[in-house]
């Protein structure tokens, strides 16, 4: 079988601050494959940007990777040189972020922002060359009037239309993995479900692998091949879309399920998960969700391994929900 | 932009306009010019001739009323110690005080803005804990103080630039400068850095406030994201964005670098505009003082007209229409 686009083996990427050690990514494995896509799920604060920007190489101090394996292509990203990592970054592996008003500089017009990009892979591409790809990108992601627009300056596009441009961005060079960081939570919902279609479309035109992270289960549902279900910094549940979202077996991804409005019978009010997702800091011993769930024992408080209670299926629990329970 | 242009300039004829008016009645209440000018032991009609040539027998609106009128026709008076008209002895003067507070200008920029990107971009290191303490001194030591140290070390004990005075001048694009020859720039030197350490403190700083503050957003990991190298990054993209405050700022001191940079004048005895107005005020010289005041605040409004224009090219989400108001 061949290498997969991205395996993730026990990646540990901590901070290092001053009130003590924070493990933002504790552990966590998976993988992806060509024009594959997985959903990275949890609440804010679970540790999925940081996942994101550990495989980017991005992770900023005092943070920084303190174990595990980032297989890209079968060769480790992990220790690699800053300027072997930089030839990867935009060019095999590429990121959108959440806040397209963020993202693109605000004093450079967008011509500037992707020829660059171009050339900073390929230095020997003349700018003429680079403008055309610029030019194509932007009428592939839908935005009409790509030459005149390439003209523009971020602040003249509306926020639909800037994640775009960081999409078409991220596509110019045909990147073989796409880690997306929420790149539809700030935008209003028709455009992220035109957004959600086109980036699919995409990737399963070039084979690219995507990631997608949401904390959003209904943007996973319809997009995502597999899911990975992430609570402080550990991955606790992880199946293919449509098991986990049918029959979810950790508390925590039951949970998530019956919070979400469409996944609830009209009129029966929402089940929010009692609590608050906790400190990194002051996080309980063992299950780091026991202290919000119904059916924590005294067995919890030691640390639940990566179980597989089914085929496709791998749970990080003591007491898994395995009966049908409706949802 | 026309818009934004005209209605600047019709402010500013107002605020020269009040200005001039409170200089009037301010020297007015000061003292009598007379009592310095006239010597002590004329007699009463000498006197009375002497302050009826100067104009000075007029109620103080009726001499207001005429400066105006002279004004208007770009005579703002004579001086009464030089006897010369007060415009003339100023834009005599000026090309020193401009050309030394641009050398200023420029070596504030030239070392501040590096240095402090540099400290701004590596906090940590040794090197930028140093600029940041240099920084802390360019604020708080006295520009006269230091000036006088310069002048003792490089002038008196290494004997390596002059002390005093403005040097040899020469012409180029029809400008009289003295940054054009060797020994003009030699005696440029040190007043235009004892001038500048102040600013480049200012500058220093904030290179490398926005340094920090840039760093931090999303554009620059979106930037590092593409793939662009480090250098590019903060060279390209996040210059860009530090230069908008700098420029700001940078208008808003020339214009404090010309109007005080009297103190360096006087240490480095530069034959410039500080130099004239503090002599003037001496003197109760009206005329100059009222002239001097006029050119400086010209200046200041011309600059940040200049400053906001600049700010509305580097700044796409600037338009000066916008401005109006
Ligand atoms: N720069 C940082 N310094 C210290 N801690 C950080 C930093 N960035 C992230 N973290 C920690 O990592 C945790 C996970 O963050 P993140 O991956 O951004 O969560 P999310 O799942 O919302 O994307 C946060 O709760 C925070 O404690
Ligand atoms: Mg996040």
């Amino acid at each position: 079988m061949p290498d997969p686009t991205l395996r993730v083996e026990n990646l540990v990427t901590a901070f290092h601050t001053r009130n003590g050690t924070l493990r933002a990514v504790d552990g966590v494995s998976f993988e992806v494959g060509r024009g594959k896509v997985l959903g990275l799920v949890g609440e804010s604060g679970s540790g999925k940007s940081v996942t994101g920007f550990s495989i980017m190489g991005l992770v900023d101090p005092p943070g920084r990777i303190d174990g595990g394996r980032i297989l890209f292509q079968g060769r480790d990203l992990v220790g690699l040189p800053e300027e072997e990592m930089r030839a990867l970054r935009g060019s095999r592996i590429a990121m959108i972020f959440q806040d397209p008003m963020m993202t693109l500089n605000p004093v450079l017009r967008i011509d500037t922002q992707m020829i660059e990009a171009v050339k900073a892979h390929h230095p020997a591409i003349g700018d003429d060359e680079a403008r055309s790809r610029a030019r194509d990108a932007l009428a592939q992601v839908g935005i009409p009037s790509p030459e005149a627009r390439l003209k523009a300056y971020p602040h003249q596009f509306s926020g639909g239309m800037r994640q775009r441009v960081a999409i078409a961005t991220a596509l110019l060079n045909k990147p073989d993995l796409i880690i997306a960081d929420e790149p539809t939570t700030a935008l209003d919902v028709t455009i992220q479900g035109q957004i959600l279609f086109e980036v699919q479309k995409l990737c399963r035109q070039t084979g690219t692998a995507l990631i997608w992270i949401t904390h959003d289960l209904s943007v996973v549902a319809s997009l995502a091949d597999e899911i990975c279900v992430m609570y402080a910094g550990k991955i606790v549940e992880q199946g293919s879309v449509d098991d986990v979202l049918d029959r979810p077996t950790h508390p925590y991804t039951h949970g998530l399920l019956r919070s979400v409005p469409s996944a609830n019978p009209r009129g029966q009010p929402l089940r929010q998960i009692p609590g608050m997702t906790p400190s990194l800091l002051s996080l309980p011993s063992g299950c780091a969700f026991r202290l919000r769930c119904e059916r924590a024992t005294g067995e919890c408080v030691q640390v639940p391994e990566m179980t597989a209670p089914m085929a496709g299926r791998r749970v990080r629990c003591f007491h898994p929900l395995l009966s049908t329970v409706p949802v | 932009m026309t818009v934004f242009i005209i209605r600047r300039l019709m402010q500013t004829a107002v605020v020269l306009a009040v200005m001039s008016l409170l200089v009037f009645v301010g020297v007015f209440a000061i003292g009598d010019p007379t009592a310095i000018l006239v010597s002590p032991d004329s007699d009463q009609i000498e006197r009375d001739r002497a302050i009826a040539a100067l104009g000075l027998d007029k109620p103080l609106w009726e001499q207001y009323l005429y400066f105006l009128y002279g004004a208007f026709r770009g005579d703002l008076g004579k001086s009464f110690v030089f006897n010369m008209p007060a415009l003339q002895l100023i834009m005599q003067r000026l090309p020193a005080t401009l050309e030394l507070a641009f050398a200023a200008l420029v070596i504030a920029l030239v070392a501040g803005i590096p240095l402090g990107m540099y400290a701004g971009y590596r906090p940590e290191s040794p090197v930028s804990k140093t600029i940041m303490a240099g920084s802390i001194l360019g604020f708080s030591l006295p520009t006269f103080w230091v000036g006088l140290m310069m002048i003792m070390v490089f002038a008196v004990q290494l004997g390596w630039l002059p002390s005093t005075g403005r040097g040899q001048v020469g012409t180029i694009f029809g400008i009289t400068t003295s940054l054009v020859t060797l020994d003009g720039l030699a005696h440029v030197l040190l007043p235009a850095v004892n001038l500048a350490l102040l600013k480049l403190s200012l500058v220093c700083r904030l290179a490398r406030a926005g340094m920090r503050e840039n760093l931090l957003m999303d554009y620059v990991k979106f930037a590092r994201a593409k793939g662009l190298s480090a250098r590019r990054v903060v060279l390209v993209h996040v210059f860009k964005n530090i230069l908008i405050p700098l420029v700001t700022v940078t208008g808003l001191e020339l214009g404090n670098l010309i109007a005080f940079s009297v103190v360096t004048e006087t240490v480095f005895a530069w034959p410039g505009m500080g130099k004239l107005i503090i002599d003037s005020i001496n003197n109760l010289d009206r005329p100059v003082i009222v002239a001097y005041l006029l050119v400086t605040v010209s200046m200041f409004v011309f600059i940040n007209l200049a400053v906001d224009i600049l700010y509305s090219i580097l700044d796409p989400r600037v338009r000066l229409a916008e401005a109006k108001g």
